[in-house]
């Protein structure tokens, strides 16, 4: 494992024995989940398993019925304001259709945090909103812009800036692929690798993308049926038995599946 | 007293800056202002070295601070060196070095040039809502022609919603505020008229100017603030999340399915709203004058039978329609013009309260001549 060298690896994240519903339906039933300090997470599940749910509710942003969740350290339902705010200072999160406020440009999008938070001069903030904004691929042309002006790439990399303003240690990243071409999908992948070496994150990233899963997570975890049924690297996933792994990591639009496909199709060479 | 996060030492012709600390997001006021400090006291060097060995934590913060003191002294020729950087720092200040400051393009003229271009652009601005209002105008009336044409083809069950909407949930409010205003022209009639005798005359001033134009004028506005602004941010909300252009891809006309039930819905109601208006302002005015001014009921129908007649009443309930429409037009205008932000959303909805309320006053102006010269 790359984030492993050797260390004992530090927990940042432990969900245990969540459960959450709405109504009479129980979305999550006992979930059990580790993140460990540098690495990125990729958490999968079908469509309605409850992915978006349980980061909502590692976030605070839904309710739980059952269990405890603990982040840094720190058990979220036993801490004080401003114990919580302490640990929301040390995370951000990348909404699935950016959430950049409307009403306001992206350099004040990008400073709002930093206003709110740190007491720094106008300077040292627009500096800091051009660099962060430089270091995900932007430049200086989008600075005056109002979020609707954007295309759908340039909003999620904005947004990935904000939620980098504080440099936070955990970005939650939710389907930040989704929605992008698979070119600009590459890039926002290598994007994300590159800020995980460079400011030492740890990402939980809940995506469909089966190239980002390849490409840029460290370990995968796996959602059905309310539960967390696998957790591993992708080999461990391509190697499991278990039916509904087989048919989303081994299924036709996955790469073992393609490359099987063609194979089939394309008539063995004459010898 | 913030600690030293840096500490300079000259070493011949070499000046060593020893950082030293937490370069962190929340030392990093005090950081800038040593930083700054530094080059400016050292603007003559011609070699520096900032050691870095006894930094504890460095993030994006300190880092870029960092690469701002090493830019002063490059800029001025100093050969500049970073040492003992620990190596996981190392990327982030290699791509905070890749950063290029450029300041970007002003986009506004300063001082009188900039208000005058305002002004300008807000004259211009009043121009092209008159021709969208005149632009909506035209395309209601294709699209009622087209569902006269082919009736099916019209949206009842909109319609019905929206009379529910702004007629039948609007009655309690209307009611109410007609009969207050109508209680309190007849207790001011009162009190000024009865120093000339003439307190009888205040039936036919309650008469008249309910029925002619308070009635009328009192219910467009109150429709405007109510059902006007909910036009507008209904539209607006649907044009953000392209609902509306979701409509017309479907072959669907916009105009057709949401504007022209919303505003027949208007032109139905505003009259029938009038009508309840005047006759709750005219309940309240009886009412005062009975236990305000001591006119009896009785008296007070009588003397309201001889002071109006059927135009006076003709004349507010002719006013009703168009005015609704006037109303529906704005808000549905203005809720067109809404674009991606929140924002836009409440200036075009305050845009389309304040614009159908004027024109319907204005337009209350125009039958004003109108009927004085029609003699009616």
């Amino acid at each position: 494992m790359i984030a492993g060298n050797g260390k004992a690896k530090e927990t940042v994240i432990e969900v245990r024995d969540v459960k959450v519903g709405f109504g009479d339906r129980l979305v999550l039933n006992g979930v059990d989940l580790d993140v460990y300090r540098g690495e990125v997470l990729g958490f999968v599940g079908g469509s309605g398993a409850g992915k978006s749910v349980l980061m909502r509710t590692i976030i605070g942003l839904l309710p739980k019925r059952a269990g405890t969740i603990t982040v840094f350290g720190q058990n979220m339902d036993a801490a004080s304001d401003a114990e919580r705010q302490a640990v929301e200072r040390r995370w951000g999160v990348l909404f699935q259709q950016g959430a950049l406020f409307s009403s306001l440009t992206v350099k004040e999008n990008l400073q709002f945090p930093l206003r709110e938070y740190l007491n720094l001069s106008q300077r040292l903030m627009d500096e800091l909103a051009l660099a962060k904004l430089e270091m995900v691929g932007l430049d200086a042309s989008v600075l005056d812009k109002i979020p609707s002006e954007l295309s759908g790439g340039m909003t999620k990399r904005v947004a990935l800036a904000r939620a980098l303003a504080l440099d936070p240690d955990i970005v939650f990243l939710d389907e930040p692929t989704s929605g992008l071409d698979p070119i600009g999908a590459g890039d926002f992948d290598t994007l994300i690798a590159t800020l995980q070496r460079t400011l030492g994150l740890t990402v939980f990233m809940v995506t469909h993308d089966l190239d980002s899963l390849h490409t840029v997570c460290d370990r995968i975890a796996v959602l059905a049926e309310g539960k967390i049924i696998a957790a591993g690297t992708m080999e461990t996933m391509l190697a499991s038995e278990h039916p509904w792994l087989k048919a989303y990591f081994r299924g036709k639009r996955s790469r073992a599946g393609h490359v099987a496909d063609t194979a089939a199709q394309v008539p063995a060479p004459a010898p | 007293m913030a600690d030293a996060l840096l500490i300079d030492s000259t070493d011949g012709e070499v000046l060593k800056l020893a950082a030293a600390g937490a370069w962190t997001s929340t030392n990093a006021r005090p950081l800038e202002q040593q930083i700054d400090a530094a080059a400016r006291r050292h603007a003559a060097a011609k070699q520096v070295a900032i050691d870095m060995a006894a930094v504890e934590r460095l993030d994006t913060f300190g880092a870029w601070l960092l690469e701002r003191l090493v830019r002063a002294f490059s800029s001025r020729g100093a050969a500049t060196e970073i040492v003992g950087l620990k190596q996981d720092y190392r990327a982030l200040i290699d791509e905070l070095h890749q950063v290029k400051l450029e300041a970007p393009a002003r986009r506004r003229g300063g001082g009188i040039v900039g208000a005058l271009a305002a002004v300008g652009r807000n004259v211009a601005a009043v121009g092209d809502t008159f021709t969208a209002i005149l632009n909506m105008l035209g395309a209601i009336c294709v699209a009622f022609a087209r569902v006269i044409v082919h009736p099916r083809r019209f949206r009842f069950t909109a319609l019905v919603h929206q009379l529910d909407n702004v007629a039948w949930r609007g009655v309690p409010i209307i009611l109410l505020i007609t009969f207050l205003v109508g209680a309190i022209i007849a207790q001011q009639g009162i009190f000024h008229f009865r120093k000339f005798g003439a307190d009888i005359y205040v039936v036919d001033m309650i008469g008249i100017l309910v029925l002619r134009e308070l009635g009328v004028l009192i219910v467009c506005i109150m429709v405007a603030g109510r059902s006007g602004s909910a036009y507008t941010a209904e539209l607006g909300s649907m044009k953000m999340r392209e609902e509306i252009d979701a409509l017309r891809t479907m072959g669907f006309d916009p105009i057709e399915v949401l504007v022209l039930p919303r505003i027949l819905a208007l032109i139905i109601a505003v009259p029938i709203l009038t009508f309840l208006g005047s006759m709750a302002a005219l309940y309240g005015g009886g009412l005062i004058a009975w236990l305000y001014g001591g006119i009896d009921p009785e008296i007070f129908l009588q003397r309201l039978k001889e002071a109006i007649d059927v135009k006076t009443f003709q004349v507010g309930m002719i006013k009703a329609p168009f005015m609704a429409l006037v109303v529906g037009v704005v808000a549905c205008v203005e809720g067109m013009k809404v674009k991606g932000s929140s924002e836009s959303l409440g200036l075009q909805t305050t845009a389309s309260v304040v614009e159908s309320i004027f024109l319907v006053i204005v337009l209350d102006g125009f039958f004003a001549i109108f009927f004085a010269s029609i003699g009616m």
